[in-house]
């Protein structure tokens, strides 16, 4: 058995910014249950937030109007001081990021280029044309090449192994081999990502399925503020592909079927340019209004940028439309509507990214610090798992070397590797049984037509009923075949009973949140309730069932306000 | 084309099969369904044993490349419809080995990466407002940033498929795209490693690999680009040492 000073589990930007940060001179590895090249991260496109100044119109920016654009788009819901240190750290992170070889479109003078994002006070996104996420996880990814980072290449991690209040380390599976690895570690980071996928309509890639955030909540950390499912405005109609904020930051407009710029009735000022739950609520409101086309989707209309535009500062949109949908926005508007995007509950981690667990961290998508509240802005959630991977990569640095640690880890973690082992060998006993793979797109179509953008108590009592059905119909899911190596129903099977526990803390959350703040929209209770509820919710797992309590939310600087764009 | 197509897949377990074989199944794929789609739905309602990689969906990842028809591609951005047969034969990338079904061994795809030192190297420590560089400088390297490194250029190359030791279109791009970074600042010395049969000399300019690459990145243009830049190197030196 293997030992280790730290595990980093996630391959995408918090993960590769936290191997990046962690002392070399520790026995570190990177576990991913893909490439890390395949992360999430690669997908997106916009860019990433920091007030530069760059632009024409940003000179007056500041890293202080950074981090109150972050709260205020957060409605209030972000702890303050976490704010204020992701946007102080964004601006030379911008400069290392340049240096260690991001890429960047330039402005004349060949400072790094800036475009204008939802709900920012001056345009501080920083891109690579509309690939920025692909740049900065290829460079970090060459940096830790450059560094020698070991790497675990298609491992699934299928447990976090906990004793006393302390991490012991993970239970693995590796699909190269088939084999189920327990590996004892003094700490460990969750980097694990989002968990889009238990959603049916998601731009998310495939592969997340959020089982890292169960696996800690299973293992007794809470979670934080799952009532907070971010919709993103405009995804593909069809594949929900997305379609970068940056594309209305660069001109494009949103259209109902009456040919109207429809955001003049939900946010005169801002436009296509709010904050993401109020262009999501609109454009699903058109819809359900009859404003849309076919019930389903609007339309965005990128031909006001012209050819030259598109083909320099948005190509990879361009192609995906040409791909995915057969039509060139040069001259075809694209049929857009909303989807599941961002989780911006997760781990309850505080500024230094460490649980309450002893030696146990977590950073990025899966966690929440928290830095978005109730809504996060485009463009900061790259930024969020970059500059809290490299803090949590120190902070777990410095507690192998100063931490005292439990005298016997490998015992516990074998032993959780054995009943890892006797339930795999159990599913693949039986012969008959559920399929996961049904059982999962049940779960999906139960969150989107419950637990989406608009929510009411009846529904959400509907979908918690769902899951605890589904739970029972679990128990029951067995391996087809003899799928030892490579089994991705076992990679399935694995997070799916995560994912049961996910869907669980977010109607949970969801149902106890009786006020509308941010993404989480009440029919049954539509105005924020500041008395009652600028608080964060906090889950702890139970046999009974989800457990919750509350805590203060961190305002200092700025009292909330009402959020008009 | 709305009707049952047949999915020829091939199979492998090196562990449990002597040889590599075609299995069937019958499946009707929604209206633009991709082939990373049907595939998934085969595994999911007929045959979860079936292997295959795949993560963004969305052609960004590098996951997914195989080859489909006979053509090597990503096959979340190939449409079902678009190959207008209802006979569908999928398999793995060449010139790699088979791990399992559809998975192929990509290390010596990754070992040719790590070689050429694939990471900027700059001079000095980060500038306090970072590196100016002009757009039009920046733009040289625009052309090779958009590769997702998925191996359809490696698997298509016949140099890399006779000769093992042969870095590959996309290892050797990914070289011209940091020596033309006007912010890298690495020695004569690191290109040196490519000055030969096993770097950019190999290429037998048959340009598979732009034709292939899924991205459109070109490679074969980074390689020409190499061997520009070696022999303009090497004129340099020679004139320098001229009394
Ligand atoms: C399409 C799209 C576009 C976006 N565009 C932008 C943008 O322009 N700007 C912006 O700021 N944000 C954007 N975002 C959000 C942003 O991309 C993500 O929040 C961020 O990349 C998350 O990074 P991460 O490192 O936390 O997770 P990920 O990149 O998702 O990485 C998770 C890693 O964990 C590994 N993993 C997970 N579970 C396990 C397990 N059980 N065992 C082993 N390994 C595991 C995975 O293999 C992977 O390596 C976008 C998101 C989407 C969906
Ligand atoms: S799944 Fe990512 S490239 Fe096909």
């Amino acid at each position: 058995m293997i030992s280790h000073d730290l595990l980093i589990v996630g391959g995408g930007l918090a993960g590769l910014a936290a191997a990046m940060s962690a002392d070399p001179k520790l026995k570190v590895a990177v576990i991913s249950k893909v490439h890390p090249l395949r992360s999430h991260s690669v997908a997106a496109q916009g860019g990433i937030n920091a007030a530069l100044g760059n632009h024409p119109n940003g000179k007056d920016d500041a890293w202080e109007k950074h981090a109150f654009d972050t709260i205020k788009g957060s409605d209030y819901l972000a702890d303050q001081d976490a704010a204020e240190l992701l946007c102080q750290k964004a601006v030379p992170l911008m400069y290392e990021l340049d240096h260690w070889g991001v890429p960047f479109s330039r402005f004349p003078g060949g400072v790094i280029a800036q475009r204008p994002f939802g709900g920012a006070g001056f345009p501080r996104t920083c891109y690579a044309a509309d690939r920025t996420g692909q740049v900065i996880l290829h460079t970090l990814y060459e940096q830790a090449v450059r560094r020698n980072v070991t790497f675990l290449d298609e491992w699934l991690v299928a447990n976090l192994v906990v004793g006393d209040g302390k991490c012991l380390g993970l239970v693995a599976y590796e699909l190269g081999s088939g084999k189920i690895h327990p590996l004892p570690a003094k700490a460990v980071i969750f980097a694990t990502g989002g968990y889009g996928r238990v959603y049916l309509r998601s731009s998310n890639a495939y592969i997340n399925l959020g089982g890292g955030i169960g696996m800690a909540y299973r293992a007794g950390v809470p979670l934080k503020d799952m009532e907070f499912v971010q919709f993103h405005p405009t995804t593909l109609y069809g594949k929900n592909i997305l379609i970068t904020e940056g594309a209305r930051g660069e001109g494009g407009y949103l259209i109902n079927n009456e040919g109207r710029r429809f955001m003049e009735d939900y946010a005169p000022k801002a436009m296509e340019l709010a904050p993401r739950d109020i262009v999501a609520r609109a454009i699903q409101r058109e819809i359900d209004k009859g404003n849309g086309f076919e019930n389903q989707y609007v339309h965005l209309d990128l031909r006001p940028l012209g050819r030259e535009k598109i083909e320099k500062r948005l190509p990879a949109i361009q192609e995906i439309c040409l791909r995915f949908a057969s039509l060139d926005p040069v001259d075809t508007p694209i049929p857009i509507q909303p989807a599941q995007h961002y989780s911006m509950g997760g781990i309850d981690v505080d500024k230094y990214g460490a649980s309450p667990i002893e030696g146990f961290y977590a950073a990025g998508e899966c966690a929440c610090v928290s830095v978005h509240g109730a809504n996060r802005l485009g463009g900061n959630s790259l930024l969020e798992a970059v500059v809290f991977g490299k803090i949590a990569g120190e902070a777990a640095s410095a507690f192998v070397k100063t931490g005292s640690f439990p005298d016997k880890p490998q015992k516990g973690v074998a032993e959780e590797a054995q009943r890892f082992f006797s339930k795999v060998k159990s599913l693949r006993e039986r012969d008959t049984g559920e399929n996961v793979f049904k059982l999962l797109d049940k779960l999906k179509l139960l969150m989107s037509d419950k637990v989406g953008i608009f929510r009411k108590g009846k529904d959400l009592q509907e979908a918690l009923e769902g899951v605890t059905e589904l739970k029972e119909e679990s128990k029951r899911a067995f391996i087809f075949g003899s799928c030892d190596r490579y089994c991705q129903e076992l990679v399935v099977l694995t997070e799916f009973d995560y994912m049961l526990d996910v869907a669980e803390a977010i109607i949970v959350a969801a149902l106890a949140r009786e006020e509308t703040r941010g993404s989480h929209y009440r029919t049954d209770f539509p105005v924020r309730d500041d008395n009652n509820w600028l608080k964060h919710t906090l889950l702890t797992w139970t046999e009974k069932g989800p457990e919750i309590t509350y805590r203060p939310v961190k305002v200092d600087k700025y009292q909330p306000q009402e959020r008009k764009y | 084309m709305n009707m049952h197509s047949t999915f020829r897949i091939l199979r492998f377990d090196p562990k449990k099969d002597k040889k590599p074989y075609f299995q069937e199944y019958r499946h009707q794929p929604k209206p633009k369904d991709s082939i990373l789609e049907a595939l998934k739905d085969i595994r999911n309602e007929q045959d979860p044993s079936l292997a295959f990689r795949y993560s963004c969906r969305e052609a960004v990842c590098g996951s997914c490349g195989m080859v489909i028809n006979g053509q090597i591609d990503l096959a979340c951005r190939i449409q079902v419809e678009s190959l207008q047969s209802d006979l569908i034969v999928v398999e793995p990338l060449p010139n790699l080995e088979i791990q399992k079904d559809l998975f192929v061994d990509m290390e010596p795809f990754w070992a040719a990466y790590r070689e050429i030192q694939p990471y900027l190297q700059p001079e000095g420590d980060v500038p306090e407002k970072g590196h100016r560089v002009e757009e039009k400088k920046m733009e040289k390297v625009f052309q090779y940033i958009t590769c997702v490194l998925c191996a359809c250029c490696y698997s298509s190359c016949p140099v890399a498929s006779r000769d093992g030791r042969y870095l590959g279109p996309a290892a050797l791009a990914k070289l011209f795209r940091f020596i033309s970074d006007p912010r890298d600042s690495r020695p004569y010395a690191a290109l040196k490693k490519v000055d030969s049969p096993a770097g950019a000399w190999g290429c037998d300019t048959v340009f598979r690999c732009n034709v292939v690459c899924p991205k459109s990145v070109r490679p074969a243009d980074g390689i020409e680009g190499l061997r520009r830049k070696l022999v303009a190197e090497k004129t340099k030196r020679i004139f320098k040492r001229k009394p």
